[in-house]
Formats: structure tokens, C-alpha cells, sequence
């Protein structure tokens, strides 16, 4: 019970902190991009939307702050046998993260916010690509410490104990540097698709033309290619995960016995743990294998033979993690990654032909598109996570002895539920202000003669 | 290279002093903000005074915890699963104080403004008071067994020390937050801070001093008070009178050295234990065996020596370029635009201003 209830809060906290953190970390980006072409080029259009999305921005910080704030609690409030167990490698990369990411992106951020007419123009500039840069950064950092868990490198066993005997292994574990990649690009599709959303939304419903269609353009830019190398790179995770991780991409493919080649089904009826003769809709020939391997007749290991294989090396027990959510969340993400990479190819064509601002099918579609990015979010993040089980830090100790051993479940239950109706509440709150925000009109063009004064700060 | 524990016992020690030192006066002005400001506008300007500096002050506090984390993992795991409840119900008053900053000013009603000022009050005034409950229960101690297990219930947190503690900590933010907003605000509103210091810094100097003395009976060192105590009483001393001698640049200065010495205090008496267990002193989580592995320490020396001046630089430099005033003018809400802004003619009040109702168009302060 008490291990239930601290994985359910852990993945509800976490999940919702992944709503937020992908869009801070794309539109940061895309802000800094179109405060750079306002600074190049000195076009009202673009100080206008850089105004209108950086004012998007911070009310989606608000939130990405406060609900990190919660992670960063939570692993000694509910995994303190972890903490206690890699404190002193998982504790290295987070510490690092606060020092050189928070501290950069939020103080940057209050100097861009209220640094409006106050510093010079240039180093204003420079002060959303802190910004930018921070998230980046944090990203990094949170990413290194989630993949050793994933893939435990740099260490050596002392007394039971990992201890940390290479630093740098750790910031090039292969596993990192791939889903650091990819993260950083489906956080640009995702920052992407909500720019367009609103975009689109606003040319909908007689928002300036003149304006929106230069955002919806630049999303658009930003888009196609940012899809497309998450595409590619989630291809090559799959090979990383078949290396580290076989379970994982075994289980992902509901792949009982070993297989060479492999096919790959696109989709399936029944399966899950306790049916292991699914049937199987559209099987293509070799695309497993070539996702696992990258090579034509690649060989897939099957669960079976690895839950013998880890049952002999680890000691009895179950090393199958959920199969359903494995298999679902691999083809949630691909499926909806190549829908999204259609509308936005739909868009440039459009682009081209100077009717992506009159197309009001297109237009709609953009507006509904605003979901797939978080959906695919989720669906990977599921896929990665639940795909460790039953360990938490793979190899090394399992998820249920990382439990923090004296916390009642009555606290746990008390926490859950005080932290899903915090979430719930303001949840609703930012997304009502979000929507009422991305429906208001723009800021006010400024006239000639008064070009020079300066800007207003942002208040609260 | 020597031994990297104590040196990581001050950086902690340091991270939390720091915390104090700048989010204490941002809790101060969440408390303060609806007496200070009689009106909307007043609330509004004594809120824009810790505007652009609350989040990155807020960092500390991670940062504080991670730091812990990498460097104490013993200490870190017994710490936040033994304070569970309190620290779930820290998260949901930092919170609610962080979204209220955030959302009070982007839709414009009065009901709407009025939530989210109480909860900022309240969240800015539980927040320290948790804190230090949390702090002073690791000097006076919890019931912890042999393998670094909190064993106790949630009422064996909240224990006298560790409330006076907390209390200490609520007057002190409250007097720092005041001599902070006598600093920063204009006309009446510096008046009614300077007022409201005057109010708070008796009974805070009262709390300090008993603090002070209940620490270092606790702490059981002897029948003299050391350096930082001293210092300490005497800061809250000096910050008394120079709050009634309107010597506002000085008085803050003080709280600043009040603050900051309270906090080093608890970690001074309570080193080399990082926690107290009040089963068997032989059970006291040390910094010796909560700490983490040697490698682990002096990569991260690395990085924090490299990292914390920068740090502080970019952060004075965001002190220096938002040291002006903020005054209740700034605030008051012009007539409301007749003409949508898209219209010709001239649109708002200062052209360029975004959406009024986000934010109100307001002469620049610049
Ligand atoms: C816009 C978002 C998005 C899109 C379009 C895709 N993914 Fe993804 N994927 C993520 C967002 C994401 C993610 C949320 O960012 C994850 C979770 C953990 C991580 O590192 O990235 C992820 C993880 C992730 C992993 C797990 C890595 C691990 O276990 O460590 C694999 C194997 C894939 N992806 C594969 C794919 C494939 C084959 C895709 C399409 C052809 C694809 N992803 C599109
Ligand atoms: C990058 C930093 C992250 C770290 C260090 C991390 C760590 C953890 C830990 C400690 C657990 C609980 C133990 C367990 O169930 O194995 C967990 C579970 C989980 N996390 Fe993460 N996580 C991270 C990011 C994320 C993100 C961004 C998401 C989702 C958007 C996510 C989704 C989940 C889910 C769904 C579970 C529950 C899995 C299960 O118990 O079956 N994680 N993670
Ligand atoms: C589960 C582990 C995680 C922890 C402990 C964590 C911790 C935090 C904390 C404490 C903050 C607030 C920083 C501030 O006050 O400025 C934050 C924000 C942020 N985190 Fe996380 N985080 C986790 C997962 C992730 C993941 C997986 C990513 C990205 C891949 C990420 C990226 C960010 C970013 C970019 C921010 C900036 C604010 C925002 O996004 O709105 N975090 N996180």
C-alpha cells in the first residue's frame, strides 16, 4: 500500500510537472527567437507578439516552478531509502541543476520580466536567452540524474552502496545524451504546436492578420524539422533501450520469445502480462528490428528468456513491468508524432501559398492539435518509467525497498490527496487564464513619434 | 585535499542563511502587503517591490535541499520523510504563495484580487513558521532509531522549542519585510511601513532574545554565549532602535544581520550532529555518518566554487538594477480604454503597454 500510494504520487507530481517544464523550455526559446527578429529588424509585429507569448511564458512558469518545487521534496519525503542509497550520485546532478540552472532562469526571468525600459535594449535581449538558457540547462541536469537510473554508470559497489567514482560518466552515459536530445526537441515541438495553437486561434476569431500569421509561420518553421529529429532520435532511444534496457523494448513490443527478424504490429487486441497471445493487427516485416538494432534482421530478446536470465542473476521475483502500458506508449507517441509532422507539413504548404491565415480548416485543426504534444509527453515518459519497474535504479535496488520505511500510509493518503486537489484546482485556474489570455487581443502598435520612449515594465 | 565534510556543513549552513536573508524579507512584505497597501494600487506597489527578486530568492531553498541531498544523503532522507506532514504542508503554502503572486494581477475583479491577497498573507506566514518548527526540531530532537529512522508521529514534531522557533522566525521575516518596504516604497506607504516596523520589532527582539538563550541551553554549551548569539541579540537590539530612529538604510541592515545570525546560530550549536535523536544520543545523525562519498564531495566543491559567486553576482546586479523605489502612483488604474487598442487614434495611456487588464497601463516607472 504504502509503495503504491508513494508511485502514484510521484507519478501524478511528476506528469503534471511535465505538462509545464516542455512548454517553459520551447516557448522560452521561441520568445528569445522572436525578441531577437523584433531587435534585428526593429518591426513592431514582432515586439508585439514577443510581448503577448513572453506574457504566456510566465503565467506556465508560475506553475512549472511550484510543482518542481514538490519534486524536489518528494524524494526524500517518500524515497528516503533511495536518497540514502545514491544520495551521493543521483544528489550531485540535482544540486548542480539548482546552482547553475534555477538560479539563472529565475532570476533572468524577473530582469526580463520587469527589465523592460530599464536595460539597455541589448542586454535586455541577452536576458531571455538567460532565460532560455536555464532551461535548458536544468533539463540537462534532471536528465542525467533520471538516466543513470535508467543505466547506472561511473560507480563502483562498495558495501552494497553505489558510490560515485567518475563524475563525467555519468554526463556522457549514452542513455543521457540521447534523451537529453530528445527531450530538448520534443520540448521545441511542443513549445512549437502551442505557439501555432494560439496562432491559429487568434486568426480564427479576427485577431491581426498582419501579426499571428508571422507567428504561426515561425511556429511552423520551428516545427516540421524539431518533429522530424524527434522522430529520428526516438528511433535511436529505442536501440539505446535495447542495449541497456532489453525488458524494456521487449515489453514495449509485447514480444513474449526471442524473435530475428522482428516485426512490428500496429496495433493489438488483448495482450498485457497475463496474455501473451495477443492478436496481432498489421504486423510490418523488420520495422522491430530495425527500431531495436538499426540493422534489417536485428535479433529482439523475448521477456520470457530475460525474466529466466534475471531471475537467475538477481534472485527470484517478477522483472516484467507493465506490459500494456509499454506497448500503448510506445504507439501513442509514434502515431501522434506522425500526425503532428502532417499538419505541419500541411502548414508550410500553406505558408507557401500564402493561405495558412484563410484556411479555416487548417486553422481549426491546428487549434485542436494543441493536445497531441502533451499526450506524447506522457506516453514516453510512461514508456521510460514504467518500463524500469520493478527497479528503481536498474540493477541496483528495487522500487519497493527505495521507500521512505516510517511513512504511515495515512500521511501518504493525506499528501496525495491535499496535492491532487492543489493541482486540480490551480491546474484549472492556469488553464482558464491561459485561454482567456491567448484570446485577448494584442498589444497596441506604437505609434511613430513614439518609438523611442521607453517600454513599461511587466507588473503584477 | 582535506576533509571536505565540515567545509559542506558551512555551504549548507551558508544556503540556508542566504534563503533567510532574501526570501525572509519577501515573506515579510507577503505578510505586511494588505497592511501596508491600504488600496488595491498600495497592495499592488508593495507587491512589484520583491517582484522581479522573489523567485530567484525562492532558489535558495531548492538549491539549500539539493545541496543536502548530495552532500548529506543521510541526513537529507531522514530529514524530509521524518518531517513529512510539515513539509507537504510547506509545499502547499509556498505553493499557493508562488501561483498568487503570479495570477492576482491577470484577471481583474475585486473578489478575485482579495483570495489571492489572503492566501498570499497566509502562505508567506506559514511558510517561515514550518521552517522553523523543522529547524528547531533537529537541534532539540526526534525520536530517530538506530538505522536513521524517524520514528515518531506527527505531533512529535511540534515540540516548544521548535514552535518558538517558528514564531521567531514569523516576527523576524515580518520586521525584516518592514524595514525592507521602508526602503523601497514612497510617501505614505514608507510611513505605514515605517509604522508597522516599529510595531513588530519589540515583540520580535522580545522572541529573539528568548530564542537565543533557549538555543544555547538546548544546544547545552556552557553557561556563555558564543560569537553569533551575541550577535544576534545584539543586531535585533541595534535594528529596534534604529527602526525608531528612522534610519532606514541602517535599520535594514540590521534585520539582515538579525536574520542572518539566528539561522548560522541553530547550525553552529547543532554541529557536528545534523540531528538530534531524542531515543539515544548515540542514535544523532552526525556529519560524519550522514555524509556522502569523498568523490562525491569534491566534485561538488567544484562546482560550487565555480557556480555560488556567479551566482551572487548576477543576483547583487538584479538588486542593483531594480533599486529604485516603487511608488503607489504607478498603480492607480487610469480611466479604462474606451477605443479596443487595435483602433486608430492614440490607444491607451502609454502606447506600447500591454493589455490593460493584465497589466494596468501605468506611467513607466523608468
Ligand atoms: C513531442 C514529443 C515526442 C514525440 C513526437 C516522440 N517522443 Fe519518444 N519520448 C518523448 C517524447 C516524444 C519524451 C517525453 O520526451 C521521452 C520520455 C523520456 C525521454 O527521454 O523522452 C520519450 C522517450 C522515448 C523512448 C524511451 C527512452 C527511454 O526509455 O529511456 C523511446 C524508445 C521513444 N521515445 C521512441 C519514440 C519514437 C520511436 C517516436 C516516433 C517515431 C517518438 N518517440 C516520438
Ligand atoms: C527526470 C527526472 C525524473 C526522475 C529522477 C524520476 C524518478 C522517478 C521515481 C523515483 C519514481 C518512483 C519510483 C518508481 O516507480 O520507479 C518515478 C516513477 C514515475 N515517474 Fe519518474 N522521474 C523523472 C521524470 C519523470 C517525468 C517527467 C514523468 C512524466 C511526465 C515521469 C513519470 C513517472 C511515472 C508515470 C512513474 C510511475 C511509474 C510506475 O511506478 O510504474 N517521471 N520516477
Ligand atoms: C522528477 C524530477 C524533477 C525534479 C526534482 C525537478 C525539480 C524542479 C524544480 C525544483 C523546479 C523549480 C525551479 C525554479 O524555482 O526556478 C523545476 C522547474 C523546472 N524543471 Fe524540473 N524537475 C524534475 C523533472 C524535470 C524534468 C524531467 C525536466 C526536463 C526535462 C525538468 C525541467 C525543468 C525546467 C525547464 C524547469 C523551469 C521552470 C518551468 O519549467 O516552468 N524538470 N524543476
Amino acid at each position: 500500500m504504502q509503495l503504491d500510494l508513494a508511485r502514484i504520487q510521484f507519478a501524478f507530481t511528476t506528469i503534471n510537472h511535465f505538462f509545464f517544464v516542455p512548454v517553459t523550455i520551447g516557448l522560452a526559446f521561441l520568445t528569445a527567437l522572436l525578441q531577437t527578429a523584433w531587435h534585428r529588424s526593429g518591426r513592431d509585429e514582432y515586439l508585439r507578439l514577443t510581448r503577448f507569448f513572453g506574457t504566456l511564458l510566465v503565467i506556465n512558469i508560475a506553475i512549472g516552478v511550484v510543482t518542481g518545487l514538490v519534486q524536489e521534496f518528494e524524494f526524500g519525503m517518500n524515497w528516503g531509502a533511495w536518497s540514502r542509497l545514491v544520495g551521493n550520485i543521483f544528489g550531485a546532478p540535482l544540486a548542480m541543476e539548482g546552482l547553475a540552472a534555477f538560479f539563472l532562469e529565475s532570476t533572468f526571468l524577473g530582469l526580463w520580466l520587469f527589465g523592460w525600459g530599464r536595460l539597455p535594449r541589448r542586454v535586455h535581449l541577452l536576458t531571455i536567452w538567460a532565460v532560455s538558457a536555464g532551461s535548458l540547462l536544468s533539463a540537462a541536469f534532471i536528465l542525467a540524474a533520471n538516466s543513470w537510473m535508467q543505466h547506472p554508470v561511473g560507480y563502483t559497489m562498495v558495501n552494497g552502496k553505489p558510490v560515485l567514482n567518475d563524475i563525467w560518466a555519468v554526463f556522457t552515459n549514452p542513455v543521457f545524451v540521447w534523451g537529453y536530445a530528445k527531450v530538448v526537441l520534443a520540448s521545441l515541438t511542443t513549445g512549437a504546436v502551442v505557439m501555432l495553437a494560439v496562432s491559429a486561434w487568434q486568426l480564427r476569431h479576427g485577431g491581426d492578420r498582419g501579426v499571428f500569421t508571422r507567428s504561426a509561420r515561425l511556429a511552423l518553421v520551428v516545427l516540421v524539422p524539431a518533429i522530424l529529429f524527434t522522430m529520428l532520435v526516438g528511433d535511436e532511444l529505442g536501440v539505446i533501450e535495447a542495449r541497456y534496457q532489453p525488458m524494456k523494448i521487449a515489453a514495449a513490443e509485447a514480444q513474449w520469445t526471442t524473435c530475428q527478424p522482428c516485426s512490428f504490429s500496429l496495433f493489438q487486441i488483448g495482450g498485457g502480462n497475463n496474455d501473451q497471445t495477443p492478436t496481432q493487427i498489421i504486423a510490418i516485416p523488420h520495422l522491430l528490428s530495425l527500431l531495436a538494432t538499426n540493422s534489417w534482421n536485428g535479433k529482439v530478446v523475448g521477456m520470457t528468456p530475460l525474466q529466466q536470465q534475471y531471475s537467475k542473476q538477481y534472485g527470484p521475483g517478477n522483472y516484467v513491468p507493465n506490459v500494456f502500458i509499454q506497448y500503448w506508449g510506445m504507439r501513442v507517441m509514434a502515431y501522434l508524432a506522425v500526425l503532428v509532422l502532417l499538419i505541419g507539413l500541411w502548414g508550410l504548404w500553406l505558408v507557401r501559398r500564402r493561405a495558412v491565415a484563410t484556411s479555416r480548416v487548417f486553422l481549426w485543426v491546428a487549434v485542436w492539435g494543441a493536445v497531441l504534444p502533451f499526450l506524447m509527453n506522457t506516453a514516453g515518459w510512461f514508456l521510460t518509467e514504467s518500463g524500469r519497474q520493478p527497479w528503481i535504479v536498474q540493477g541496483i535496488m528495487l522500487t519497493k525497498n527505495g521507500i521512505s520505511p516510517t511513512v504511515s500510509v495515512t500521511w501518504l493518503w493525506t499528501s496525495l490527496i491535499g496535492f491532487i486537489l492543489l493541482y486540480g484546482t490551480l491546474g484549472t485556474v492556469d488553464l482558464l487564464l491561459m485561454l482567456r489570455y491567448s484570446r485577448k487581443q494584442l498589444p497596441a502598435p506604437r505609434a511613430g513619434a513614439d518609438v523611442d520612449t521607453p517600454l513599461p515594465a511587466v507588473q503584477y | 585535499m582535506g576533509n571536505l565534510i565540515p567545509f559542506w556543513f558551512i555551504v549548507i549552513a551558508v544556503l540556508w542563511t542566504g534563503f533567510f536573508v532574501l526570501e525572509g524579507f519577501d515573506f515579510g512584505v507577503g505578510m505586511l502587503h494588505g497592511a501596508v497597501g491600504q488600496d488595491d494600487a498600495g497592495r499592488r506597489a508593495a507587491i512589484n517591490t520583491i517582484g522581479p527578486l522573489w523567485d530567484g530568492n525562492e532558489v535558495w531553498l531548492i538549491v539549500a535541499g539539493a545541496a543536502m541531498f548530495a552532500a548529506f544523503p543521510g541526513w537529507y532522507a531522514t530529514m524530509f520523510s521524518g518531517l513529512y506532514l510539515a513539509l507537504a504542508l510547506l509545499l502547499a503554502s509556498l505553493i499557493i504563495r508562488g501561483v498568487a503572486f503570479e495570477y492576482r494581477g491577470k484577471h481583474d475583479a475585486a473578489r478575485w484580487r482579495h483570495t489571492w491577497d489572503g492566501l498570499l498573507t497566509a502562505g508567506s506566514l506559514l511558510a517561515p513558521l514550518l521552517i522553523g518548527v523543522g529547524l528547531g526540531d533537529l537541534l532539540h530532537g526526534l525520536p530517530i532509531d538506530s538505522s536513521q529512522n524517524y520514528t515518531g508521529s506527527f505531533w512529535d514534531l511540534l515540540q516548544p522549542y521548535g514552535l518558538f522557533t517558528g514564531v521567531t522566525l514569523v516576527l523576524v521575516c515580518a520586521l525584516h519585510g518592514a524595514t525592507y518596504l521602508c526602503l523601497k516604497t514612497t510617501g505614505t506607504m514608507r510611513e505605514s511601513s515605517w509604522l508597522l516596523a516599529r510595531r513588530v520589532a519589540p515583540a520580535a527582539g522580545a522572541f529573539v532574545i528568548g530564542f537565543i538563550i533557549w538555543t544555547h541551553v538546548t544546544a547545552g554549551r556552557g553557561f556563555f554565549l558564543n560569537l553569533i548569539e551575541l550577535l544576534a541579540i545584539l543586531a535585533v537590539l541595534a535594528a529596534g532602535w534604529l527602526v525608531y530612529e528612522h534610519r532606514d538604510g541602517f535599520a535594514f541592515a540590521a534585520t539582515t544581520v538579525t536574520i542572518a545570525s539566528c539561522i548560522v546560530s541553530i547550525f553552529v550549536d547543532l554541529y557536528p550532529n545534523v540531528m538530534v535523536s531524542s531515543t539515544s544520543p548515540a542514535y544523532n545523525l552526525t556529519v560524519h555518518n550522514t555524509a556522502s562519498a569523498p568523490y562525491s564531495l569534491k566534485a561538488m566543491t567544484v562546482v560550487v566554487i565555480i557556480f555560488l559567486p556567479l551566482v551572487l553576482a548576477y543576483q547583487a546586479w538584479t538588486y542593483y538594477v531594480f533599486r529604485r523605489r516603487v511608488s503607489r502612483d504607478q498603480f492607480v488604474q487610469g480611466p479604462p480604454p474606451t477605443v479596443p487598442p487595435q483602433a486608430a487614434g492614440p490607444p491607451s495611456p502609454v502606447p506600447g503597454a500591454p493589455e490593460p487588464t493584465v497589466t494596468p497601463p501605468g506611467r513607466s516607472p523608468a
